[in-house]
C-alpha cells in the first residue's frame, strides 16, 4: 500500500520546489483529461450534436498523445499518423453530419432520448 | 523558459475551452459548444507548435476548425434546435457520467504517473515541417495516401446519396 500512495515522479519534484521543464507527462496528462472531458460529453450530453462534437474532443486529445509520443521519440511517423487520423476524422464527420439530417427529416428531432425506437 | 509558460497558457485554454464544449454555463445552445469547439482547437494547435508539429499545427486550423466546425455550424443552423435548449440533464446520467469518467482519469493518472515514460527522453530533435512530412508522405507511406483519397472519395459519394431528398 505503501508504494500505491508515494507521490509520484513529477508531482513529486514540483512539490519539492525543483524546476522541471515540460515533458512528455505533460502533454500526456493535458490529452487525458481531454479525452476524459469528451467522454463526459458523451455520457451526458443528450444533443446528437453535443454528443458528436464531445466525440471530436476525444479525437482530437488522441492526436495530441501520437504528436507527443512523435516528438519526444525523435520520430517522424506519429505525425503521418495524425495527418491520415485527422483526413479520416474530416470523412467521419461529413458522414455522420448528413446521417444526423437524414435522421431530423425522419423524426423531427436530434435529442437521443427520442430515438428509441430499437430499445425494445 | 518561454515555452514552459506557453504550454502552460495552451494546456489551459484547451481545458477551459473542452469544459465548455461539454458544460456551459451559460448558455445551452449548440451554437456556443461548437465556438467553443473551435478555440479548443485553435489552442491545440498552439500545443503542436510547441511540439515542433508545425504542419499539423497549419492543417489542425485549416481543416479543423476550418472546414470541420464550418460543416458543424452549418448543420446546427440548418436543424434550428431552439427548442431543445430547455431539456435539463438527468441527475442519474450526471452522477453515472462523473462517476465512471473520474475513474478513467484515475488509472490514466495513476498509470501514466507510475510509468513516467518521459523521464529519460529529452533534447528532441525530430522537427515536423512541410517539407519532411511531405517527403514522408509521397515515399514511405504513398499506399495509404491513395487509400484515404479513395476513402474521401467514397465519404463524398455517401454524403450525397444521404442527403438526398428522397432518401429511404
Amino acid at each position: 500500500m505503501r508504494a500505491v500512495f508515494a507521490i509520484p515522479y513529477p508531482l513529486s519534484s514540483i512539490l519539492a520546489g525543483k524546476r522541471m521543464n515540460v515533458g512528455l507527462e505533460h502533454y500526456l496528462i493535458v490529452s487525458a483529461l481531454l479525452f476524459a472531458l469528451g467522454l463526459l460529453g458523451v455520457i451526458t450530453r443528450r444533443n446528437l450534436l453535443v454528443m458528436y462534437m464531445s466525440l471530436e474532443l476525444m479525437l482530437n486529445s488522441a492526436n495530441l498523445t501520437l504528436v507527443s509520443f512523435s516528438r519526444f521519440n525523435d520520430n517522424l511517423n506519429g505525425q503521418v499518423m495524425v495527418f491520415f487520423i485527422i483526413t479520416v476524422a474530416a470523412a467521419e464527420v461529413a458522414v455522420g453530419l448528413a446521417l444526423i439530417v437524414a435522421l431530423y427529416r425522419k423524426r423531427q428531432s436530434a435529442h437521443v432520448e427520442d430515438l428509441t425506437s430499437m430499445k425494445y | 523558459m518561454a515555452t514552459d509558460i506557453l504550454f502552460y497558457v495552451f494546456a489551459f485554454l484547451t481545458l477551459a475551452c473542452g469544459v465548455f464544449v461539454v458544460a456551459n454555463p451559460f448558455s445551452r445552445n449548440p451554437v456556443t459548444s461548437a465556438m467553443f469547439l473551435v478555440l479548443t482547437i485553435i489552442s491545440m494547435a498552439g500545443l503542436f507548435v510547441l511540439l515542433h508539429a508545425f504542419f499539423l499545427a497549419a492543417v489542425q486550423v485549416l481543416v479543423y476548425a476550418g472546414a470541420v466546425m464550418v460543416l458543424f455550424l452549418f448543420v446546427i443552423m440548418l436543424l434550428d434546435l431552439k427548442e431543445e435548449e430547455r431539456r435539463k440533464i438527468k441527475k442519474l446520467s450526471l452522477v453515472a457520467g462523473l462517476v465512471s469518467v473520474g475513474a478513467i482519469v484515475a488509472i490514466f493518472l495513476r498509470s501514466l504517473l507510475a510509468t513516467n515514460p518521459g523521464k529519460e527522453l529529452t533534447n528532441p530533435t525530430a522537427v515536423g515541417d512541410t517539407a519532411t512530412l511531405g517527403k514522408m508522405l509521397f515515399t514511405k507511406y504513398l499506399l495509404p495516401f491513395e487509400i484515404v483519397s479513395i476513402l474521401l472519395l467514397v465519404a463524398m459519394v455517401g454524403v450525397i446519396l444521404l442527403s438526398k431528398k428522397d432518401f429511404k
